[in-house]
């Protein structure tokens, strides 16, 4: 078996739809589950799932790629912070690295992160865009 | 608790070791600190390493290092916190000794890494960070670093080029250091034209793959001179964590752990920071080099890289970092790399750095980072007069 | 036997709510034609094409969470989940459960994978009908999507793309579109397969016309109306399979419907044929601009041979739905051209 299939089916539930938690003490979210709050160190467990709107934090456009991600370069990555509060690293998806700005409001999609190979599983994950597309269009 | 001082020091080269395996880099450079210690026995050796078992195949370093180094009867074993593992080690020794525990400790650091393409090895060094929510999206090691330097010359006002300064000035260090990777001068052109890794980190920006090992023995300072005349003592040895990955830090450009760590070293050493004659701080990447200055005192917030640009980190200045190339030009072999600082550090307290001592040298501070900045080793050396 | 074959549940059913998703990427015709033909123009202006990271799963849960959001329901009320496509990621292991699993519609539903080459996902549509209609569930999903692939300087190549839309299928009475009525045609015409293992298809040229696309879709079209005794004048809109723009313009003419009740729903000629997303896509773009009391013929075509026609009623919950995920013409707009060296590269017609 594929070493990491029972890794990424573990996660699928964070990594699918951004499931976090929501500290029941304080209202924090959470995100990555943690099991304990970050902010006021109570047990946090109750099931989350986030809005996945957001704004880039900050970014990068990788052009010298780890093992399992050549195919997709350049690709840009970022860290997001989602209007929950918790910061995301994920790819950007969907705009050219010139048109990425830090504060450029973005919102969560599924795509494919990777491919096990040619035969092994594929990994679906978050990924962030541009979410000015049908918004601005819609009210203008 | 008793004071601790290193008597002895060793290094190989930092290169890409074809015709080296890990146990000959482990043999040349503990071999060579024992020399120097004018030892042959040890009580303990730590190894501090990050990726034999992904790189070379080869976990157990502890049990390699005896056999191979032929220290029958010491006890070993392997110490892990990713690019600070050589800190690591030398903080496990240091607390054996101070503690009373142990008395004559080998602590040794090794990284192999040119074994492997470079593709897997960029997979293996970024397990330093949060292999689910990290490392799965795709990241680099020298994209979280990337991220970090987008957001600070976002915050600062500050364009890539004003990093130059950091690059070259360790590449104008390690010139005159024979055991460095680089020794060759490099221009703020060279700088502003090398190829982007992963914007804004250009190749010039970050500290290459490399091979190497370097070592130090440890014993009680009591009776340091009765073994070598020249030892140097731990005057501190301080760590702190922050969290695992970069999303999950209050404040990601703040490298607090640094601040906690560096805080804690003076304040054990009694001493303030304008009181160190130099800084072997961790410039795997220039953004680093910037936050560390800034973590530690020597510039606030946003300011670190003035520091580059008014030349106060050169050998003549404020507070001389990268004395021997750092790990930007003398290498950054990642596990042995805390070991290398203060190798190197050791060098200059006994005035045998060449070209670049820095004169009438007495205090050295060195700080080694494990991942993106969640483990912050910070040592004080200073000469036993 | 005049009524025998249409298909009515025994409870009112319709789309509760409804989404597409297409891909940004296009590919000009006049593109393929430069690279296979030396020039001129292709059958159609541009197509959609999926990006690296982007397949048959990604663009259904797109389509399936913009369906859950007009819908107003929680995705986990809904039975069932089904994805129609001629092009899944795996050839074992569904593309339903990661939908549903996306959706956060797990674990008490039924999860399955349709095939039927481009009516893949009315054929899903026809059966979520028949759940809800038959009250073994209030809400079941079902999506056409795909990621076409056509041989590179095959007929096929200038048209066929990504995309796909989604719908959810409940009780009448929460409906932004009624079922009137529904009617499948099915018979073994060998227009155009894709053998185990082979990655591109093969076509049966000009047989792909008047035996296997008109004669199933009109036979569908036509039948489903005479019996529920409708012309195409009871219609404010009709959309038709549509690999180009040819066949489903000729099929309405043939009909009787005019270009004003189909140009709403034709979108072959500015994203392609998006295989079992097409004429479910047709359906989703008018239903974005519908008013309620709109009628609304929709029929499908799927190679083998099989057409499935649809007659709904726009309700006046419509206008409170339309804007509450992106619309097909939003997803039109989002263009990024690209050349045919990007697009080999982005459907994996490279060897590396």
């Amino acid at each position: 078996m594929d070493p990491k299939v029972v890794n990424d089916w573990r996660l699928r539930g964070q990594r699918y739809r951004l499931e976090g938690e929501l500290c029941d003490h304080c209202g924090e979210a959470i995100f990555p589950p943690r099991d304990i709050c970050p902010k006021c160190h109570e047990p946090a467990k109750t099931p989350q799932t986030l809005s996945g709107r957001g704004e880039v934090y900050t970014f990068s456009t990788i052009y010298s790629a780890p093992e399992g991600f050549e195919a997709y370069t350049p690709y840009t990555v970022a860290l997001v912070k989602l209007e929950e509060g918790p910061i995301v690293t994920a790819q950007l998806t969907d705009v050219p690295p010139a048109e990425v700005q830090i504060g450029m409001p973005v919102e969560m999609v599924t795509r494919r992160l990777r491919t096990h190979g040619e035969e092994g599983t594929i990994v679906y994950g978050y990924k962030f865009r541009p979410a000015s597309f049908w918004h601005a269009s819609t009210q203008a | 608790m008793r004071e601790v001082a290193i008597i002895g020091i060793g290094q190989t080269p930092v290169d890409e070791h074809w015709s080296a395996g890990i146990r000959h880099l482990m043999f040349d450079a503990g071999r060579a600190a024992l020399e120097d210690a004018n030892i042959d026995r040890v009580d303990a050796v730590y190894v501090g390493n990050m990726l034999s078992g992904e790189i070379v195949g080869q976990s157990h370093l502890g049990a390699l290092a005896v056999d191979f180094l032929d220290l029958d009867g010491a006890e070993a074993f392997k110490v892990e916190a990713a690019c600070a593992s050589g800190a690591a080690a030398l903080r496990v020794g240091y607390l054996a000794v101070a503690s009373g525990v142990l008395d004559i400790v080998l602590a040794l650091g090794v990284e192999k890494m040119t074994d492997t393409s470079g593709r897997e090895t960029t997979l293996a060094l970024a397990a330093a960070a949060d292999a689910e929510y990290e490392v799965s999206q795709g990241i680099s090691f020298v994209a979280l670093n990337a991220l970090l330097m987008r957001r600070y010359m976002h915050e600062y006002g500050w364009r890539r080029e004003d990093f130059a300064n950091f690059a070259v000035t360790a590449h104008a260090n390690g010139a005159n250091n024979p055991y460095a990777m680089f020794q060759s001068p490099i221009t703020p052109e060279a700088y502003a034209r090398a190829t982007m890794i992963a914007t804004p980190v250009g190749l010039l920006d970050a500290s290459p793959v490399c091979d190497g090992a370097a070592a130090v023995v440890l014993a009680p300072a009591e009776y340091a001179r009765t073994l070598n005349p020249t030892p140097v003592k731990i005057r501190a040895s301080a760590v702190s964590m922050a969290p695992l990955a970069v999303h999950d830090r209050n404040d990601p450009l703040a490298l607090e752990a640094a601040a906690i760590s560096a805080h804690k070293a003076l304040e054990q050493a009694s001493i303030v920071r304008e009181d160190l004659d130099f800084f072997e701080l961790h410039d795997a990447f220039t953004i680093m080099a910037a936050l560390s200055l800034e973590a530690a005192g020597f510039a606030d917030r946003g300011k670190g890289v003035r520091l580059a640009l008014d030349g106060d980190i050169a050998l003549g200045g404020r507070i001389p970092i990268a004395t021997m190339g750092g790990l930007k030009a003398r290498g950054h072999p990642v596990g042995a790399t805390g070991l290398y600082q203060v190798v190197e550090s050791i060098l200059q307290l006994r005035g045998l750095a060449g070209v670049n001592q820095i004169a009438d040298a007495k205090l050295g501070m060195t700080q080694n980072i494990g991942g993106s900045g969640a483990t912050i080793f910070t040592h004080i050396l200073e000469t036993m007069s | 036997m005049s009524s025998q074959h249409l298909m009515q549940p025994e409870r009112a059913v319709g789309i509760i709510g409804y989404g597409s998703y297409i891909p940004m990427y296009r590919l000009s015709s006049t593109e393929v034609a430069r690279v296979w033909s030396g020039g001129g123009r292709g059958p159609i202006k541009e197509k959609a094409v999926a990006g690296l990271d982007e397949d048959t799963v990604t663009i259904a849960m797109e389509a399936a969470r913009n369906a859950v959001a007009r819908a107003e329901i929680q995705a986990d009320a809904l039975r069932a989940i089904w994805v129609g496509s001629e092009s899944p990621p795996y050839a074992v292991k569904p593309a339903s459960t990661l939908v549903a699993e996306a959706l956060g519609a797990t674990p008490y539903l039924l999860a399955a994978d349709f095939e039927f080459a481009c009516k893949a996902g009315s054929e899903a549509l026809q059966a979520a009908l028949g759940l809800v209609g038959s009250r073994m569930g209030d809400y079941a999903m079902a999506i056409g999507a795909d990621t076409a692939q056509g041989r590179p300087g095959d007929d096929l190549e200038y048209t066929a793309s990504s995309g796909g839309s989604a719908f959810v299928v409940g009780p009448a009475d929460l409906a932004v579109a009624t079922l009137l009525g529904s009617l499948s045609y099915a018979t073994d015409t060998p227009d155009f397969w894709r053998r185990a293992y082979q990655h591109y298809p093969r076509h049966g040229g000009r047989f792909t016309g008047e035996p296997a696309y008109f004669h199933h879709t009109q036979s569908a079209a036509s039948r489903l109306m005479e019996e529920l005794g409708m012309d195409p004048d009871d219609f404010e809109f009709a959309i038709f399979h549509q690999p180009n723009v040819k066949f489903p313009s000729r099929a309405a003419r043939r009909l009787g419907f005019t270009a004003e009740q189909i140009d709403t729903g034709l979108l072959s000629n500015l994203i392609g044929n998006t295989y079992a997303g097409a004429s479910l896509t047709g359906l989703s773009a008018v239903l974005d601009v519908a008013k309620p009391g709109d009628r609304i013929l929709l029929v499908s075509f799927g190679s083998g041979a099989g057409s499935d026609a649809f007659v709904w009623e726009v309700t006046e919950r419509i206008t409170s739905r339309q804007d509450k995920a992106p619309r097909v013409t939003d997803y039109i707009r989002r263009r990024t051209e690209i050349d045919y060296a990007l697009y080999v590269r982005y459907r994996g017609k490279l060897k590396t």
